[in-house]
């Protein structure tokens, strides 16, 4: 057992230089003949480009360069594409137009790209940028999802009415034939509002041209530089993947916003080629963050329940649309489908379950992966749903859940939804975060809370994700254009030192601390002794990135094995250093013994002899460094109970959150301290989903919460101190640590939880998020009902 | 931001000379409504006009019973003061509440006054308390000073020097923030005086306005029951996608109330 090792809560060996201001994130990064790119953007949401006259913006003094889609096409360059191929149910290829990386002919929501300027310096850039003149015909816009079908007008030719796959998931036959029998069907209309992702670091670029290599260098702020690396690459053709390095150094949040492949990174690098080689460096505005960075869910859904007469669910039929924005972004496809669809089972045993998903192109901003990334929709859609049988059928809230829980002794459970779910104990999970809430103490609260002219509310929500994605072949088969392994490769130095290169990439998950706990665990080196490198295509193995709660569940498994290999081949070097035979030597606590002596050698020791083979196995290759891959046979399913308890306003309809327990089974955990903050981030995006926050356009296509005086972020006074704890666990089977992920559990539970609580609490449903006036209405609206009664 | 020039003046008298000498000069004080909006290139003075630092603008002192505020006095000095919150901890609290540290830290009193955003919550004590706009000219009563959206009864060039708030028997400032910018929704200000009773609503409209039926009721019977029944008419009223004229209006009411009972417990 080593200290700092897996399970110690060590405090997070990178927030020395975060917390300093020693952070080097991209736009800290300084090249020497550097120069500066600015974007026009489309202040119209659908209007066809009649003329750009570059003229007055090549005048500006300092200006260097003006790129538009017509130099785009003309260097030959591709389009942007997504990675994720979804068919219709007729079996058509979902209809998905060109994505350029600067607007041609048309552009398609505000904020789209119409040119880039490059100056000498920043002011320059932006002089130019306000000088360059662009003639546009307007045209009429859609922006609502509920209007998309209908609307006379097409986003792209090649789905005139707007839709780009019509989807489905279950066996619908199966489902109408429950419903048919069903005692009661309960049924909810739920928006799950747009949200805009507002990590704290901006997208930034610089990108490189070497006109005496031919090679280009990408630096950026990116969750998965390899994947920057090979759709650069290979579909819009910039550089041969060979001749580019991606560097994504420290990146400030990313919430999935990062992992997308956009046409400003692209455009910076190509740019450089066009000033002869000069690093051109971009950072957005915060205005443009908001533009410009895809947005997060956006759903419109009817769903039903089939249910017995005892509460048991029957079958649960669900109706989606899905908002795509104007451009299919890198995963969009996959979103509002395997990632939302195959989680409808949510912990029960609904026996039928059928979802149909139509995705619409609208002219606003592209919308994709958002922490939880359809997960969030599943669950909030299914615990919605329960609670609302549960009070139709008069039976308690957690109780209908006890009766339709997936037993323990049930898995590997398959649910009707593609998915099996490997290990799971959701009872444990909702007895004890019902006992931390002191559930059966509620009445009286809630009593006490009237007195005080309050209404109070305590809401559950069950959820389950599925993470660690990877299973190649199955992502393969459902369309996936990639393989989603993770890669990894373990080196010690002379000295005894280790360095662990991963193709994962850390943006505030804190991977340098837990998987340097990992790695002191499994070497029994000092936590110290190992330093984690990421980020950079030129010096770390072929990674997938970090997404879906993924990194340790797939990444740090590949770490793992390339220790157990390295340990592998250290017992035949120790066996040669002390004249055993390998099978008897044994690797404890960081050294090679001979079993039942005190004959040994360290792992250090080992190490050294591998660099400087002076007496050493003569059929062994040199050196300590091992690299290994991992493709996991399976998702992991973390799930879990959120208990929320609010309280409303009844003159305001503010709502405040009293208290907020989470129960999380993440199977092992090896960091509880890095653990509880991604939690505790989580819960708080999900918190602000449910009452703040919201992307709003006006009809013609202009973002109305455009910067944080509209766009409400949730600040730390609007939440409460967190109850947060890990259930005993069931330890994942995918992988050989039992660990599950944790990075996205609390924006996906927490949301019911707060409008369950909301509901119980005004005997009313709000849509998200639940803002005070429409609580008001909501209370006002019932009132006024009651009183004609 | 487009280029500008940058001077210092160490007088309000040579303030007042630079501004008058070039009607594209700006004043700036705390800079927390100029300075984003120059990053916007949305003004594109000349010359900024810093006169944060100016003696004349940062006194903060007792007069005729009531307190006298230099137009630079920050809100955090104001939220901090001993004098403040003995004299009128209304004001206090109200400063206390304005954005967050930082910029409570740099925002200054009169920046906001003067800048007359329909949300900002000073122009509610200023109206509520009937006090004294001082300018480098003259004097301006508060209920002449606030004229509509982002608009006062300054001239052209004219500069505000300090604000003579009466001190009330009581005073309470009641605000429901805009959740994402935490400017005011609704934000009224009740102050007690020994004849009458003032009630200032800002936020609500395009501009601070005052709620004279609720004056009028409240002079009668200062009672939070006593304006249960009143509403200010719609019409008129801020309506956005935070909260409608509707809401707004029914939000007055409510703020009122709870302004009264926190008075009468001060």
């Amino acid at each position: 057992m080593v200290a700092k090792g897996i399970g110690a809560a060590v405090p997070r060996k990178e927030d020395r230089r975060f917390l300093t201001g020693r952070g080097r994130y991209t736009d800290d990064i300084h090249l020497p003949g550097e120069v500066h790119a600015v974007f026009v953007r489309s202040p119209h949401a659908h209007a066809r480009i009649l003329r750009i006259d570059k003229g007055p913006a090549l005048a500006v003094p300092g200006v260097l360069a003006v790129l538009t889609g017509e130099d785009v096409a003309a260097d030959g360059l591709g389009h942007l594409v997504c990675g994720w191929l979804v068919k219709s149910k007729d079996g058509s290829p979902m209809r998905m137009g060109k994505h350029p990386l600067l607007a041609q002919g048309k552009v398609r929501y505000v904020g789209d790209r119409v040119a880039c300027v490059v100056a000498e310096t920043l002011a320059a850039a932006r002089d130019g940028a306000e000088a360059l003149v662009v003639e546009y015909e307007e045209l009429p816009a859609v922006t609502s999802l509920a209007e998309a079908e209908k609307a006379p007008v097409a986003v792209h030719e090649e789905a005139p009415d707007n839709v780009v796959y019509d989807w489905e998931l279950g066996d619908r036959a199966a489902v109408e034939e429950a419903f048919a029998k069903a005692h009661r069907v309960v049924a909810v209309d739920l928006v799950n509002n747009r949200l805009v992702p507002n990590a704290m670091e901006p997208r930034a670029a610089i990108g490189v041209w070497d006109p005496g290599t031919d090679g280009y260098t990408l630096y950026l702020t990116s969750q998965n530089p390899h994947v920057h690396r090979l759709v650069i690459s290979a579909f819009v053709g910039i550089a041969p993947e060979h001749k580019l390095r991606v560097v994504a150094p420290d990146v400030g949040g990313g919430f999935g916003s990062k992992i997308f492949v956009y046409g400003e990174e692209c455009v910076v690098l190509w740019a450089s080629r066009k000033v002869g080689g000069r690093p051109v460096r971009w950072r957005e505005e915060r205005s443009e963050a908001f533009l410009a960075d895809a947005h997060g869910r956006d759903h419109l859904t009817h769903a039903e329940l089939a249910l017995d007469a005892e509460g048991h669910f029957l079958a649960l039929r669900v109706s989606t649309r899905a908002n795509l924005g104007a451009y299919m972004s890198t995963f969009s496809s996959c979103i509002p489908t395997y990632l939302y669809a195959t989680l409808l089972a949510g912990q029960y045993r609904t026996p039928a379950i059928y979802a149909e998903v139509k995705a619409l192109y609208t002219n606003t901003t592209p919308v994709d992966a958002y922490r939880g990334a359809g997960r969030p929709e599943a669950s909030f859609l299914v615990e919605t749903l329960v609670e609302e049988a549960a009070r139709v059928l008069g039976i308690d809230r957690a109780e209908i859940r006890r009766r339709n829980f997936i037993p323990k002794d049930a898995f590997p459970y398959q649910t009707p939804v593609a998915l099996v779910y490997d290990t799971g104990d959701y009872a444990t999970s909702l007895e004890r975060a019902l006992a931390l809430a002191d559930y059966a103490g509620f009445p009286a609260r809630r009593a006490e809370a009237e007195r005080r002219g309050r209404l109070r509310g305590i809401g559950i929500s069950c959820y389950i994700e599925a993470c660690g994605i990877a299973p190649s072949a199955v992502v393969g088969s459902l369309g996936a254009g990639v393989g989603l392994w993770e890669s990894a490769e373990v080196r010690f130095t002379h000295t005894g030192k280790v360095q662990v290169l991963t193709g994962t990439h850390t943006h505030g998950q804190g991977h340098e601390t837990t998987f340097s706990q990992l790695v002191a665990e499994a070497l029994g080196v000092p936590f110290e002794d190992v330093e984690v490198i990421h980020g950079d295509t030129a010096g770390t193995p072929v990674g997938m990135g970090t997404y879906g709660s993924r990194s340790l569940a797939v990444g740090g498994e590949a770490i793992l094995r390339a220790c157990r290999k390295l340990i592998d081949k250290g017992r035949k070097i120790a066996a040669h250093l002390l004249e055993a035979s390998e099978a008897d030597i044994e690797f404890v606590d960081g050294a090679f013994r001979v079993k039942g002596t005190d004959r040994q050698k360290t792992i250090q020791e080992v190490a050294f002899t591998a660099l400087v083979p002076h007496r050493y196995p003569p059929d062994l290759e040199p050196g300590f460094e091992a690299s290994a891959y991992f493709d996991p046979p399976n998702f992991t399913f973390p799930a879990g109970t959120y208990v929320c308890e609010v309280e409303v306003d009844p003159d305001t309809g503010r709502v405040s959150i009293e208290k907020f327990v989470a129960v999380d089974d993440f199977g092992r955990v090896i960091n509880p301290l890095v653990v509880e903050g991604q939690v505790h981030g989580g819960l708080v995006q999900g918190i602000g989903q449910a009452l703040l926050e919201q992307a709003v356009y006006d009809p013609s296509g202009q973002l109305l919460t455009g910067s944080f005086m509209d766009y409400a972020m949730p600040r730390a006074d609007d939440v409460p101190a967190f109850v947060v704890e890990f259930a005993p666990g069931t330890a994942a089977a995918a992988n050989s640590m039992g660990v599950k992920g944790c990075g996205e559990a609390g924006a996906i539970g927490a949301p019911a939880a707060v409008i369950n609580a909301l509901t119980d609490a005004i005997g009313v449903r709000v849509e998200m998020p639940a803002t005070p006036e429409k609580v008001w209405r909501a209370l006002h609206g019932r009132r006024l009902a009651q009183a004609a009664e | 931001m487009y280029a500008f020039d940058y001077r210092r003046p160490s007088s309000l008298a040579e303030a007042a000379a630079l501004l008058r000498q070039d009607p594209e000069a700006k004043l700036l004080a705390g800079g927390h409504t100029l300075i984003p909006t120059l990053k916007q290139r949305l003004a594109r003075p000349s010359v900024l006009l810093d006169i944060g630092h100016l003696a004349e603008l940062r006194g903060l002192r007792e007069e005729n019973g009531g307190l006298a505020i230099g137009a630079a006095v920050r809100h955090g000095e104001v939220a901090a003061s001993d004098l403040v919150r003995r004299t009128i901890p209304a004001l206090a609290a109200l400063a206390s509440h304005i954005g967050d540290p930082a910029v409570r830290n740099r925002g200054t009193m009169g920046g906001s006054i003067a800048n007359a955003d329909p949300a900002a919550d000073w122009p509610a004590a200023v109206v509520g308390c009937g006090a004294i706009l001082r300018t480098d000219r003259r004097e301006i009563a508060a209920d002449d000073f606030f004229r509509g959206l982002f608009e006062t009864a300054l001239e052209e060039g004219e500069i505000l020097r300090e604000v003579w708030f009466p001190r009330p028997e009581r005073a309470a400032y009641a605000k429901f923030p805009n959740p994402a910018s935490r400017y005011a929704i609704v934000g009224v200000f009740v102050a007690k005086f020994a004849d009458r009773v003032r009630v200032a609503v800002t936020g609500a409209a395009p501009a601070v306005f005052r709620a004279t039926e609720m004056e009028e009721a409240l002079t009668r019977d200062f009672r939070p029951e006593a304006i249960a029944g009143i509403r200010v008419p719609e019409d008129g009223l801020n309506s956005d996608l935070h909260a409608s004229a509707e809401y707004r209006s029914h939000l007055v009411t409510v703020m009122a109330r709870r302004a009264v009972e926190q008075a009468r417990a001060s």
